[in-house]
């Protein structure tokens, strides 16, 4: 996949909740599945608990918009009982989890302007 | 553990293209989290959560799977049009026929009633035909097998107060038919054993469709009353939608109402029994039952029923068997469509399937998985099939208004059978699994064996290899079955021919006929008849063009009873054979306007009068049967409640009709009635032009307007109309065989075409090399033409011997051409070598076209 062929971001928002989570997961590094899984419940104190069926469905769906890649590099298979593929953020998925943030982060200030809101986040 | 094993198993719920990828990742995110999992409510919360992740999950990525398999197969089709194109008119034009031939059979033969339990409903008859009241109600009154047993008969009548003056055609029933039925009214009350009685007033029930015709719909009808026959009749009741009984054609029902003279006499029969079985009571029982009652019954009445017999079917039964056996061709002829389409399709497939395994091996080397590749082709079988289903439906919808003219009017079924989607549904299916099977297999077979040696040779299949014989046998059976089709088609035309060759013993062009009931007993005797004969007759005579024009009984070919028994003095009644002939009074000039010659001695005349002595012109069948070579005129025979003397012959007609053998006629004078029914008083109208009879119509109605404002005109239509009628479901039926025949043709030749042009395709190599080895290009014209004619010539072999065997089936349709007629066949295997040579011609003149350097080197 070339960068320079790569689509614009905004195409591909508004995100789906879960696509974003999983982004906002694999901003701090490469993780597995059921890190991501462990990640997204963490970060949402545990409100949301993906199940492996969701996951799955979207990295999948992730992998062909090549908002995310697999890693080659993976620990040495005695690490872990069961072999598993890590999964990388792509600059392509940076930059459509970025448009994401700003389209809500718009969406926010357009809240507060109206009420809905209070100032200070 | 035991969860991760139910976990496990609960994995195959997805593809295995997505197991392959994934299993093994969910399989351990479930097991961390199983690990995690504590507290007593720990696992079982836990899979409270996965399983709807699981499932939901699963059917959303099969979901995404057949979504992009659509788009593959849309792309891939459109990419081949032609082949996208053929497949689904082939695959239409097999279902469309299947639905609509078992459609109407199914709704014939198979279709319930709208009657409660009509299985257990029986037909009562006197040899297949009406009986008389009085053994009726022996059979009612012997019976043991019957929970009740009624009557019906048909009837005509004058609808008179609405509107124009109308003739309806209804059905007079005994009190408790409609209760046997076991039907209830849209609303109102249906008969009861009061309304049957005479001194009762009379009641009327309405069908649905003359309730809405006639009231709109309203539903204040209840109690109003209307005039049939100038009697006034109360309507009581209004029939549901969809009922109909003892025919599609009654619109009305009243009682029947007895006459105390109903019982008299034995040989007035007009009315028909419809019987319920008792529950326990089998209808061979009930069959066996009845016959001994008839027999005991002819002991006791010989004179009357010596040599009756009462016979008896299912009312399901009841459907005449010629009826049954147009239907059965139908249906045959429709098999044989559906397989010539799967044939072809079939054939089709493996070419294309061939075509492919290049595709699918580069495919399955790059790693694309069997079961994505299968689900693929499949995805692709599937969109065929559905398109060739929605076509073939509307194929099915637009023909079965034109088959419905195969069914008898004379059945109580609703007009248009509904489609059946079950049998849509199983033809979709066979051409589904016919699409899968054929196009399918073989790709696979390519895509596991084959995958090196395919990318190796370039995919060029043998000659004469296991999967081109499998496509010259499926060729050969495409010309087997058009050629039963074509075969088929040309017994029954010609039988069709030799119908329509038959003299009817009239001369049926130049003449209008139409009827006026006359009703009763307004016009009750022939002194009532006379000023509106005299003003109708003379008035017509008068008319500019008008040759001749009388009255008649009726019409030949239209009502085909009406027979008598004739007794001759010094012949002592046989009975063993029932001496009849068929009875029709006539005015004078009858046999000029129908066209009918006179052979000796005089026609019927004005002075034939009551007073004067009662005369009789007869047939010359009727001469042969009962004074053979001697002189008819002036002998006296015993017919019609009197004595006749023969003052005529004249040539014989087909009053039963051209197919059917007919007693011999008798005409009498319409003044000479005596105690016959008023029912045989002359009503139907014949008038000869010497030009175009059809513009006659106006000045008629304005006749018979003049001679009675209240009398109804129905059924006008020229007399050539009648006896086209007699071979119209023929007709029907040679369309739709015909149709089926030019289109196995078709289907034959493209698949002839198919097999040889890829058989050329695939040889062009071998072909260039015979043609730099110095073969001439007749040789090779010669050569591939050859391969379709082997072809051809098997199949019209096998084609011949099962059409000789649907010929036997067919014979009783046949009006005696034979089964194995040559001429018939000839024609079908010339039709079917021309349509080889069709098939083979383009694909041989490219194997001539090939050039040698090119074809070399291409490889």
């Amino acid at each position: 996949m070339t960068d320079a062929r790569l689509p614009d971001p905004q195409r591909l928002l508004p995100l789906p909740s879960v696509t974003f989570h999983i982004l906002m997961a694999l901003a701090g590094g490469d993780r597995h599945g059921y890190a991501i899984i462990q990640d997204v419940a963490a970060r949402t104190d545990n409100q949301l608990r993906l199940g492996a069926g969701t996951l799955y469905r979207s990295l999948e769906r992730m992998l062909s918009q090549g908002l995310i890649a697999e890693t080659g590099d993976r620990p040495a298979p005695e690490q872990d009982d069961e072999r598993r593929r890590y999964y990388r953020i792509t600059p392509y998925g940076d930059a459509v989890a970025r448009a994401e943030a700003a389209r809500l982060m718009d969406l926010v200030r357009l809240a507060r302007a109206s009420g809905f809101a209070r100032e200070r986040a | 553990m035991i969860s991760l094993l139910a976990y496990r198993a609960l994995l195959w719920l997805y593809p295995a293209s997505w197991r392959a990828e994934y299993a093994g990742e969910m399989r351990a995110a479930f097991a961390a989290r199983r690990r995690d999992a504590s507290g007593l409510f720990g696992v079982p919360g836990l899979w409270l959560e996965v399983l709807p992740d699981l499932v939901t999950n699963a059917a959303a990525v099969h979901l995404d799977l057949l979504r992009q398999d659509l788009r593959y197969a849309a792309r891939t089709l459109r990419r081949s049009p032609g082949f996208a194109i053929a497949a689904v008119a082939i695959g239409a034009v097999g279902i469309g026929a299947t639905t609509a031939a078992f459609t109407m059979v199914d709704h014939v033969m198979i279709r319930p009633f709208a009657y409660g339990e009509p299985d257990r409903l029986v037909k009562v008859t006197e040899d297949n035909s009406d009986t008389s009241p009085a053994d009726f109600m022996d059979w009612r009154r012997m019976n043991t097998s019957f929970a009740s047993l009624e009557a019906y008969r048909s009837l005509s009548v004058d609808l008179s107060g609405i509107g124009e003056p109308k003739r309806l055609d209804g059905a007079a029933l005994t009190g408790g038919m409609l209760s046997m039925l076991r039907v209830s009214p849209a609303f109102g009350r249906v008969f009861t054993a009061k309304d049957d009685s005479e001194s009762s007033p009379e009641t009327v029930i309405l069908s649905y469709g003359l309730w809405q015709s006639l009231f709109a719909g309203d539903a204040d009808v209840l109690g109003r009353s209307i005039r049939l026959d100038n009697t006034p009749h109360t309507i009581i009741g209004v029939m549901p939608k969809g009922f109909y009984f003892p025919s599609r054609q009654a619109l009305l029902w009243t009682a029947m109402r007895w006459r105390p003279d109903a019982f008299d006499d034995r040989r007035d029969t007009y009315i028909y029994g419809v019987g319920r079985l008792k529950p326990g009571a089998g209808f061979a029982q009930a069959q066996a039952e009845l016959r001994s009652i008839g027999e005991r019954l002819a002991r006791a009445y010989p004179k009357e029923l010596a040599n009756t017999h009462v016979t008896s079917q299912r009312l399901r039964d009841d459907v005449s068997p010629r009826a049954v056996l147009l239907l059965k061709v139908l249906m045959a002829a429709a098999g044989c469509m559906l397989l010539i389409a799967c044939t072809n399709l079939a054939n089709l497939l493996l070419a294309r399937a061939m075509m492919r395994r290049r595709e699918l091996a580069v495919r399955t080397a790059l790693g694309a998985g069997r079961e994505r590749l299968v689900r693929q082709m499949l995805t692709e079988s599937l969109v065929v099939a559905t398109a060739a289903g929605t076509l073939g439906w509307l194929l099915a919808w637009a023909t079965v208004p034109l088959l419905v003219r195969l069914i008898p009017v004379s059945l109580p079924l609703a007009e248009t059978p509904e489609l059946d989607p079950r049998v849509l549904l199983a033809a979709t299916l066979l051409v589904l699994s016919t699409s899968t099977g054929f196009g399918l297999i073989p790709a696979l077979r390519g895509s596991r064996r084959q995958i090196s040696t395919e990318l190796h040779e370039g995919g060029r299949s043998g000659i004469g290899g296991r999967r081109q014989r499998l496509r010259s046998a499926l060729v050969i059976v495409e010309v087997a079955c058009s050629v039963v089709l074509l075969a088929g088609f040309g017994l029954l035309t010609r039988a069709l021919w030799r119908i329509q060759a038959v003299d009817p013993g009239f001369r049926a062009d130049h003449i209008l006929t139409l009827r006026t009931s006359l009703p009763m007993p307004q016009y009750g005797t022939p002194e009532k008849r006379d000023p509106f004969y005299r003003h109708v007759l003379e008035g017509a005579r008068q008319l500019p063009g008008v040759t001749a024009a009388a009255y008649t009984s009726f019409l030949p070919m239209v009502l085909t009873g009406g027979i008598w028994p004739v007794e001759i003095a010094g012949h002592p009644e046989d009975i063993a054979r029932r001496r009849t002939a068929s009875l029709r009074f006539v005015t004078p000039g009858f046999f000029e306007a129908m066209g009918i010659p006179l052979v000796v001695g005089r026609e019927v005349r004005e002075t034939d009068s009551h007073r004067a002595p009662y005369v009789a012109v007869v047939s010359q069948s009727f001469v042969n049967r009962y004074w053979p070579g001697e002189k008819p005129i002036g002998r006296h025979f015993d017919f019609g409640n009197n004595d006749r003397v023969i003052v005529g012959v004249v040539g014989n007609i087909r009053v039963r009709g051209l197919e059917r053998a007919s007693e011999p006629q008798v005409y009498l004078s319409w003044q000479q009635t005596d105690a016959v029914s008023p029912w045989y008083a002359p009503k139907d109208l014949v008038v000869r032009a010497a030009g175009d009879a059809g513009s006659l119509a106006p000045a008629l109605r304005r006749l018979i307007r003049e001679a009675d404002p209240d009398q109804p005109v129905s059924d006008v239509r020229p007399m050539t109309e009648i006896v086209a009628g007699e071979t119209e479901s023929r007709r029907v039926q040679l369309a739709v065989l015909g149709a089926f025949g030019a289109v196995a043709f078709l289907l034959a030749a493209v698949g002839i075409h198919s097999l040889l042009a890829f058989a050329v395709s695939q040889r062009s190599q071998e072909i260039g090399v015979r043609m730099a080895l110095g073969a001439q290009r007749s040789d090779i014209l010669g050569m591939t033409l050859r391969e379709g004619f082997q072809l051809a010539v098997v199949g019209i072999a096998a084609g011949m011997a099962l059409a000789y065997g649907a010929g036997k089936l067919l014979q009783s349709l046949l009006a005696g051409v034979a089964p194995h007629d040559a001429a018939t066949f000839a024609c079908a295997a010339l039709v079917a070598l021309v349509m080889t040579l069709l098939g083979s011609l383009e694909p041989a003149l490219r194997a001539v076209r090939v050039d040698p350097t090119i074809a070399i080197r291409a490889e």
